[in-house]
């Protein structure tokens, strides 16, 4: 028999006009490489470009989408075109809520950004352990 | 000739899998902000998803370089479904293609051979730049 393992959805925006959509990527990153066997990803664009498999992506697990600014694209466009997130988190409250000051660079991120991505990669595994108990 | 642009928008695949998505990304910023600041520009692709006014009406008024980063073509179709023109469209992996000595790595930023590959790639986009800024599409 096969044992099914709940995996959680997460949807990053990729924001490549501004510095917190590089750090939604790097924490979504970390999140998933670091608890393979218990997260998933897909690129936010495959709901328009992709085919029915990736539009139902929200359908098929439990997702959360994580945000760089207040336009909320991730959580937008799952909820639009794929199915309502788990949960949705935003990195610009995230950093106020761990007084911490958003990246001034688009790339080539460092020591000068790794608390900034530590914190939102805690954040969310933070969700995923919640979404997981849920389920 | 054509009409002249003040802008060109360079749109990456937004990839967070792939190390030819992160060689789009890196490829587009080094346009943006190295080889063409002024003239080259960017938007957020999912904005483009979610039907932003202001992001629409930059791919509809400008023309845009899309640098996919797998056959998925993401970002040209995002741009074909916002109702913008693609005037060229690359997929990332023909610079390694091209340039094999350049094996990019790195999956959510590339490390330091992609961002020499990233480099080149560049400079041979900021000839497409040029052309289309000029209204010399070809």
């Amino acid at each position: 028999m096969d044992i099914q393992v709940a995996k959680v959805g997460v949807v990053s925006c990729s924001g490549e006009e501004i510095p917190e959509g590089t750090l939604c990527r790097l924490a979504c990153r970390k999140v998933l490489d670091e608890r393979p066997g218990e997260t998933v990803t897909i690129c936010l664009p495959l709901f328009i470009a992709g085919g029915e498999e990736e539009r139902t992506f929200a359908q098929n697990y439990p997702t959360i989408t994580v945000d760089g600014c207040d336009k909320m694209c991730a959580a937008k466009a799952t909820e639009m075109l794929s199915g309502k997130p788990a949960r949705s988190l935003s990195v610009p409250e995230i950093l106020k809520k761990h007084g911490l000051k958003p990246p001034d660079k688009l790339r080539h991120f460092g020591a000068g950004e790794e608390a900034a991505v530590q914190a939102v990669a805690e954040e969310i595994a933070k969700a995923v352990d919640e979404v997981l108990e849920e389920e | 000739m054509g009409k002249k642009h003040k802008k060109v928008v360079v749109l990456p695949c937004s990839g967070i899998g792939k190390v030819f998505g992160a060689l789009a990304r890196e490829t587009a910023y080094e346009l943006v902000e190295r080889v063409r600041p002024g003239v080259a520009t960017t938007t957020c692709l999912p904005l483009l998803v979610i039907n932003d006014p202001e992001a629409v009406a930059k791919v509809k008024e400008n023309p845009v370089i899309t640098i996919d980063g797998c056959p998925k073509e993401c970002a040209r179709k995002s741009v074909e479904a916002a109702g913008g023109r693609v005037a060229k469209a690359h997929e990332a992996i023909k610079f390694y293609k091209e340039h094999k000595d350049l094996k990019p790595e790195g999956v959510a930023e590339v490390t330091e051979t992609g961002r020499k590959l990233a480099e080149i790639a560049a400079r041979e986009l900021a000839k497409e730049v040029d052309e289309l800024a000029a209204g010399e599409e070809k």
